[in-house]
């Protein structure tokens, strides 16, 4: 069918949907940077309460004194206050965005697993985020009706301990560790693809089994410490 | 003749762009496995003039899956169970008995013409924003005057084998047509001609393609899954990466 005329569009590389990815992508890799050094401090509580402690001490006099107290925490904590705003509002512009282009849906089709794990995993992780937060960092709340306190309150590992002792917060945590599972193994890959580092069939096979290997790192990381204590293993 | 099939097909009737459309329920039967899905189609057609009812109204031309015309979504999968085009899709990939469900793509960048037919004008204008080389004019060159490294030469192939029939934006949970305008991007961009306008191809087709109303790419791969030339994933990287370049060339 001929076309004779050009429609108005957006002139720039910045313009472009796949900018709004790039976004994605950089604040994802951020995250997933993070998340490895999360995980390995959380391990820490397999060597006890001090190693545990101090390790926690550590990342607030690391860099005096050129920084002060708590300086590199600081800058860590605002560069990932920027990023997940950044990838959060990538991924729901970009979900309106498909969401509006296919207004009738079909019939037949069902929607591919993948998608849904991304996005309503996603914004699940989303609200994770913010228990966790309130949970261990702002104000930091004991879920544990038998260790509330001061003494525990501002003792990391002793909130680890109490927290994890809670069955049903145990199971808040493995279906969060599922939903990170799902989001890294698509989106270490995806993250890769979007920049372009994936161009050979070659270095495509390897971007997923990096998504894969990156997923199952960092899940079985963090599972260890709260399945210890959900068991019995480690505790106070 | 024992193997005959008999179906229950399930497909959307719309008389026009305006009408709201609806799934209609129509039973064939004696159908040869031999058949092509558009010959069955064809069948079906007939019995509908014979009744003086309204014939299904799809696209199709040269049947021999090469044109990109045909494009059926078939209960549930772009082109039907197999990796071909619906014109190459025989019913004994069916069997005896079954129902199938006859869409037409989905997306709003493809509005409904009437029935299953779709107006793909949208990939028309992607191509028309960049999908292009300049060349000057007068005598043609000599086809041996720029050589062309054998990888590259059989990756442009690859890309150029995308016959634009859409079902990458129709299997796509995003309506996306990133496959298809990557495979454009691709095919240029490995020959020594596309190079001087690689930059503005890209940053063109994308923002055309987003103009359009086609969804975001999210690499979930539904696309090539769907693609009847099965063209790869990789292709989406390289345009997000000509794109990542453009952007740092400033454009």
């Amino acid at each position: 069918m001929p076309t004779t005329t050009l429609s108005p569009r957006g002139t720039t590389a910045r313009s472009t949907t796949v900018a709004l990815k790039l976004l994605m992508a950089v604040t994802g890799l951020i995250f997933v940077g993070y998340l490895l050094l999360h995980a390995y401090g959380n391990l820490k509580a397999l060597q006890g309460e001090e190693a545990f402690n101090s390790y926690a001490e550590h990342l607030r006099t690391i860099g005096e004194p050129m920084l002060p107290y708590a300086g590199l925490l600081w800058i860590i904590r605002v560069v990932l206050i920027l990023s997940i705003i950044g990838h959060a509002y990538a991924a729901y512009t970009l979900w309106s965005r498909a969401d509006s282009a296919r207004r009738v849906k079909y019939d037949a089709v069902k929607t591919v697993a993948t998608a849904k794990w991304m996005r309503w995993g996603g914004t699940f992780l989303l609200v994770f985020i913010v228990w966790h937060l309130l949970n261990f960092t702002v104000p930091k709340i004991s879920p544990n009706p038998h260790k509330q306190g001061p003494d525990i309150l501002n003792n990391p590992y002793q909130l680890v301990v109490a927290t994890f002792q809670v069955w049903w917060m145990v199971l808040i945590y493995v279906a969060a560790m599922v939903a990170l599972f799902m989001h890294l193994k698509h989106g270490a890959y995806s993250a890769q693809q979007t920049l372009g580092w994936t161009s050979t069939p070659a270095a495509h096979a390897r971007a997923k089994l990096v998504g894969w290997v990156l997923a199952t790192v960092v899940v079985v990381g963090f599972l260890i410490p709260p399945l210890a204590i959900a068991f019995g293993l480690i505790g106070d | 003749m024992s193997d005959l099939m008999n179906l229950t097909l399930k497909i959307w009737r719309q008389a026009g762009p305006a009408d709201k459309g609806g799934f209609v329920t129509y039973e064939v039967s004696d159908i040869s496995p031999d058949m092509s899905f558009l010959e069955m189609l064809d069948v079906l057609n007939e019995q509908l003039n014979a009744k003086g009812e309204e014939p299904i109204a799809f696209d199709s031309d040269c049947r021999e899956g090469i044109c990109g015309m045909c494009g059926l979504m078939i209960s549930g999968h772009a082109h039907g169970p197999e990796r071909t085009t619906t014109c190459q899709l025989h019913m004994r990939s069916f069997k005896d008995g079954q129902t199938i469900t006859v869409e037409p793509w989905r997306a709003n960048a493809f509005p409904v013409i009437k029935d299953l037919v779709v107006n793909r004008s949208a990939f028309d204008r992607i191509i028309q924003a960049g999908g292009y080389i300049s060349a000057n004019t007068g005598a043609a060159p000599d086809a041996h005057a720029t050589p062309v490294p054998k990888d590259n030469a059989d990756r442009a192939f690859m890309a150029a084998e995308c016959i634009g029939c859409g079902a990458c934006v129709a299997a796509c949970p995003n309506a996306s047509a990133m496959l298809f305008t990557a495979s454009k991007v691709v095919h240029l961009g490995e020959l020594p001609q596309g190079q001087p306008e690689r930059d503005a191809r890209v940053v063109a087709m994308v923002n055309q393609h987003d103009h359009e109303g086609f969804g975001g790419c999210t690499n979930i791969g539904e696309c090539s899954t769907a693609c009847p030339k099965g063209i790869p994933q990789d292709v989406i990287s390289q345009l997000n990466f000509d794109l990542r370049t453009a952007m740092r060339h400033s454009r």
